[in-house]
């Protein structure tokens, strides 16, 4: 591992961007939560449980959990064209996977909850921040939990492992480059999601998942200090 | 003695204890662990969790507040804010109803206190069939969270009955979180609907009961 590596912000190589979080935010929903790493901000609203429409898509043995994930076109610099697209359609299925093993669907037979995710700011890691806010949502629409889940993205730069990536880390093109891998896990550290796009070798990505855990550990007492004050913005991770 | 605060799903709410768990939370190795949301209530025999937010989930018994929203050839559909609309058979209305002449007692929009008899895979089945079921004629209808209903009720109905006692109005509660206030002047409903609003506002507080008595004393005239 490169010693003098230099983050292009000046973060330490396991430092995460500022966090914030609040619980409460959009009145209509049953439960909601906006989730803020760095410049990334999202918005997730929960609806439900509610009746399952189309009637054909019931599941008679549990609940659906039935997530959108949208950028909204003014979230990035270039407009994005809105609507659903081929990535947003991969991240809604993603963060459905990463947040179903810790509910109790069974509870709610042939019924859905729906979870809506809004981008409104985008600068790399925004499925994480996303998965973040849906589940302080989920927990505040009172639905049952085993455990909350927390996100975060690990990746290397050549050959340096760091954690949080930010977009211009991203788009890093030096050596080996880029390699991301969004991890989500519970508080008892069990992997429920990861991905990754990029070469890594083995030792190294056990050393990067051994980051992605520390890292979440922070923003899960985040998570929980918003949803115990509710309407309150609460911040954390290292300046 | 019992403690309360604010717990989150996963969150360990006591080790090492003989208490019990109850509604919303399971044992695991001797410790309890939250599953939902919410407010704990801790004692040394019992620990459960009381919802703070989230959906209306109907329980079979429950009084509930609802709108005519469709009428079938045997009954009515009431949409009661619940996760799927409930229906109202003919059967459950205590008198007698020609088969053609359904919406001459209750048309789509008529509001109803219903109570929920029945629970099953079909669905969820009214009836108007007790003491002050029925349809609502007159009055007003408040909407607050379903979660705030006990905080307005009361122990053993004691809020209800002092709101009931101060404004001289007759209040009907549905679990759903609508309220039907029935008095007999307008001032005097819009006074009690005050009241319920002014509850589900300060509902985290201690001490409620006294704090809506000097309420009504300040907002009497």
């Amino acid at each position: 591992m490169a010693e003098n590596f230099k983050r292009m912000d000046g973060r330490e190589l396991t430092e995460m961007r500022p966090i914030a979080a609040q619980v409460g935010i959009i009145p209509n929903a049953n439960g909601s939560a906006m989730f803020q790493s760095g410049k990334t901000i999202a918005y997730a609203a929960v609806y439900g449980p509610r009746e399952h429409h189309p009637r054909s898509q019931r599941n008679p043995k549990r609940a659906t959990l039935r997530c959108k994930y949208n950028m909204i076109s003014f979230s990035v610099n270039d407009r994005i064209r809105p609507g659903p697209s081929r990535r947003s359609t991969e991240i809604s299925k993603i963060t459905e996977w990463a947040i179903t093993p810790v509910l109790m669907l069974e509870k709610f037979p042939g019924m859905v909850i729906d979870v809506h995710i809004n981008i409104i700011q985008a600068d790399a890691g925004t499925r994480c921040a996303g998965i973040n806010a849906a589940a302080m949502a989920i927990a505040h629409a009172g639905i049952p939990m085993k455990e909350m889940v927390s996100s975060v993205s690990s990746g290397k730069l050549d050959k340096t492992l760091v954690i949080d990536l930010d977009k211009a880390e991203e788009d890093f093109e030096e050596g080996e480059g880029p390699t991301d891998i969004p991890v989500s896990m519970t508080q008892s550290g069990k992997v429920t999601h990861l991905q990754l796009d990029g070469k890594i070798n083995k030792e190294e990505l056990k050393e990067a998942i051994k980051m992605a855990e520390a890292a979440c550990k922070e923003i899960h007492e985040v998570q929980k200090e918003a949803l115990k004050n509710v309407g309150k913005l609460i911040e954390g991770g290292k300046k | 003695m019992t403690n309360r605060q604010i717990v989150i799903p996963g969150e360990i709410i006591a080790e090492n204890t003989n208490a019990l768990p109850g509604e919303n939370t399971i044992k695991e190795d001797g410790k309890i662990i939250s599953q939902k949301y919410g407010l704990a209530e801790i004692s040394n025999e019992l620990i459960k969790i009381i919802p703070l937010s989230g959906a209306y989930l109907p329980r079979r018994g429950n009084i509930v507040i609802g709108e005519v929203e469709n009428i079938m050839f045997n009954g009515w559909l009431i949409n009661f804010n619940g996760p799927e609309t409930g229906f109202l058979s003919l059967t459950e209305v205590p008198m007698y109803v020609n088969k053609d002449g359904l919406e001459e007692v209750m048309k789509i929009g008529d509001m109803v206190i219903a109570k929920i008899w029945n629970m099953n895979r079909r669905g969820t089945d009214l009836s108007i069939k007790s003491r002050g079921l029925g349809k609502i004629e007159g009055g007003l209808i408040v909407k607050v969270n379903p979660n705030k209903v006990p905080r307005i009720i009361g122990k053993e109905g004691s809020m209800v009955n002092l709101i009931k006692d101060s404004t001289g109005c007759e209040l009907t509660v549905g679990q759903n979180g609508f309220v039907h206030i029935r008095g007999s002047s307008i001032e005097k409903e819009i006074l009690a609907k005050k009241a319920v609003l002014f509850i589900e506002k300060n509902s985290a507080q201690g001490g409620l009961t006294e704090d809506i008595t000097k309420w009504f004393e300040e907002n009497k005239n």
